[in-house]
């Protein structure tokens, strides 16, 4: 009797494994726990939320997609032992993720020997793109923002002069800067200052004094929240009148606990999206993401909505070629994600030679006290 | 203009740096001391402050004359508990639980409240124009607050009965207790009146920068170091003079040459004093006694 309890539980268990046979496997890479959770659930979620969508419509001309997903923990080690895992157990057809740039690298190296189809949500370092043409990601990296502000000011908000404070110590912070000066030359916008500080400065009034002096239409303060109210504020004390143009690193400054965020109004600034947007797209992403999961969603959820959109197009397109999707299809998939030209919910879409986006980035205004869509650009 | 500007904001961070300075000059005078914890009082008293005004609602008066209260008790307490075992000890053992209190402050201001930053708001807002530059208020009062301290603690050293007993526990610690002066009242006077001076720095510096963290009291400890030995530790006079100095000069750095080169030229400062003459500005060698 026991044993054929046994035998029949375990035909019980055989039943969904033989039922999954006919779904097409997609890997799924993102921190479900540890320092960078926050990015990672919210990455998951997006992807998670597409694929339900999908799947409800037919999925791949009748196959769903299932969707297996590992948790990196932020750690490259970790990241490692999943990809391999989903190469060589699971044989997926294509990966999303991984969420943050140092766990991408020694994925994205891995990738280019088996040449797996990658998609990178939210890694917005310029590099991991770098190593072959299997990897693409859907954020914009680092630097483009800069470059997007300075034409932004010139051409938006007429601007003439501009002054820049940014962190001499910090990559993220001079890659901004370069970009911002480079394109400012392009725009016909003036730089009248560039002052540096060092990552643990709280003094900013030296420099700001010096750009005061100079009276500038708009100051490029590329860098993360905290930084950023320290010099805005202090901006302000010493009669700057100059508009704030910040990057998604400002994606913040009203919650900073304590702070007068008065001085903020009137910023714009660079983020992938903005869950205001009026477009029938990111209306109709935020109510579905709303129902499943009872917040509204970050750029991490909209940016891992759209890498799961843009998979499901290719694998779509590789489908109508009459290839079988799986093990043997990389290549397909590969040309197929190259050939992207979708809109998404954190703009239009299409990859260049090295697998980043030319897309529109989204430019935020603080206008009484809150977040406000401005426009895309 | 600007050069103008940029002395204001020299004078400005300089009153911070001398408030502070003090009260190394002042301990230093008296026990012969380097109080190393004493950077992180500032800290203690940024932190009780955005406590009272943030957490508790506290009116920004009330939170201010309590953390001044807060932190002369911290002062006088660390003196009790940790120095005054030691007095008798070899000066290094001083030192080194010195240290030992500037780490555990720094790191049960971590425990209790993270080592995330803090935001603080200033209790000062608001600018005024003048001629073609504005001036915030919070820098009008900082430099204001300070000199009228600064005064204030000079008659109280050179015209008062306690000011005098300092002056003598600072020449002789035996002969004045033979001449009937209560010396370990006199000693945690002194660091209640350091301690209370910090706590005021602490609120200037935190109204201007705005941020507060678990170890932001050692870089400005450290400078305040630097602008004690310049003017001459123990002395004064020469604390307010170093603290202008060293702000002036970190100020005028940033300003005109790079901000890079700006706590590198303080410290370049302590190593040419210290080459040059060792005693500071206004320091006196002291002779031997036989």
């Amino acid at each position: 009797m026991k044993r054929i309890a046994i035998v029949f539980l375990a035909l019980l268990l055989l039943v969904p494994a033989a039922m999954a046979e006919d779904t097409i496997k997609v890997g799924v890479i993102a921190p479900e726990t540890g320092n960078v959770a926050v990015y990672g659930i919210a990455a998951r979620d997006g992807v998670k939320l597409y694929i339900d969508q999908f799947n409800a419509q037919g999925g791949v001309n009748g196959k769903p997609v299932e969707l297996i997903i590992y948790d990196d923990k932020g750690d490259p080690v970790e990241a490692m032992n999943a990809y391999n895992k989903l190469v060589y157990d699971d044989e997926v057809a294509a990966i999303i993720g991984p969420v943050t740039s140092s766990p991408t690298f020694g994925v994205a190296e891995a990738s280019v020997e088996d040449n797996m189809p990658c998609l990178t949500a939210t890694a917005t370092h310029p590099d991991v793109t770098t190593y072959g043409d299997n990897f693409f990601r859907v954020c914009f990296e680092d630097p483009f923002q800069g470059g997007t502000m300075a034409r932004f000011a010139a051409a938006e908000l007429g601007a003439k002069t501009a002054a820049i404070i940014y962190n001499t110590a910090d990559a993220y912070s001079t890659g901004l800067k370069d970009a911002f000066t480079e394109a400012a030359a392009e725009a016909g916008l003036e730089i009248v200052a560039t002052e540096g500080y060092a990552t643990s400065d709280v003094d900013f009034k030296a420099q700001l004094t010096n750009i005061a002096g100079t009276n500038p239409d708009v100051l490029f303060v590329p860098d993360y929240y905290n930084t950023a109210y320290m010099i805005c504020s202090q901006a302000r004390e010493l009669g700057v009148e100059a508009t704030f143009l910040g990057v998604d690193g400002a994606d913040g400054v009203l919650s900073i606990e304590g702070a007068d965020t008065s001085v903020f109004e009137g910023m714009y600034f660079a983020n992938h999206y903005s869950a205001d947007d009026t477009g029938e797209l990111v209306t109709s992403f935020r109510a579905a993401f709303e129902e499943a999961y009872g917040e509204t969603p970050n750029s991490f959820a909209a940016l891992g909505y759209d890498a799961a959109k843009i998979l499901c197009q290719a694998l779509i397109e590789v489908d109508n070629a009459g290839v079988e999707i799986g093990p043997d299809s990389y290549q397909e998939v590969i040309d197929a994600l190259q050939a992207t030209d979708l809109e998404g919910v954190t703009g239009h879409i299409i990859f260049d030679e090295d697998g980043n986006p030319v897309k529109d980035l989204t430019i935020i205004e603080i206008k009484d006290g809150a977040y406000t869509f401005y426009s895309k650009y | 203009m600007t050069v103008l500007l940029q002395l204001i904001n020299g004078v400005q961070v300089g009153a911070i740096y001398a408030l502070v300075a003090l009260g190394y000059s002042m301990v230093y005078g008296i026990i012969k001391l380097i109080n190393f914890a004493h950077g992180d009082i500032i800290m203690v008293g940024a932190y009780v402050v955005w406590f009272l005004m943030a957490r508790l609602l506290f009116p920004a008066w009330a939170a201010v004359i309590l953390a001044i209260a807060f932190c002369a008790c911290l002062g006088m307490a660390i003196e009790k508990i940790a120095y005054k075992p030691l007095r008798n000890s070899p000066r290094i053992s001083l030192l080194i639980t010195a240290i030992g209190i500037s780490f555990l402050l720094q790191n049960l201001a971590q425990v209790i409240f993270t080592a995330n930053p803090r935001m603080f708001t200033n209790v000062f807002p608001g600018s005024i124009r003048l001629g073609g530059s504005t001036l915030s208020v919070a820098t009008l009062v900082t430099i204001v607050v300070s000199v009228l301290l600064m005064a204030g603690l000079s008659f109280l050293v050179n015209r008062t009965k306690i000011g005098r007993a300092m002056r003598a526990v600072s020449e002789d610690k035996a002969t004045a207790e033979l001449m009937g002066i209560n010396v370990n009242n006199t000693i945690s006077f002194t660091f209640a009146l350091g301690s209370g001076l910090a706590a005021v720095a602490a609120v200037l510096y935190c109204c201007s920068y705005s941020q507060i963290n678990p170890t932001m009291g050692s870089m400005l400890g450290l400078k305040a170091f630097v602008a004690a030995v310049l003017g001459g530790i123990g002395s004064i006079p020469g604390a307010m003079v170093g603290g202008f100095i060293i702000g002036i000069a970190e100020s005028f750095t940033k300003g005109y040459i790079s901000s890079k080169l700006a706590d590198a030229v303080v410290f370049g400062i302590l190593i040419l004093v210290l080459l040059i003459k060792p005693v500071g500005i206004l320091g006196r060698g002291k002779r031997e006694k036989v």
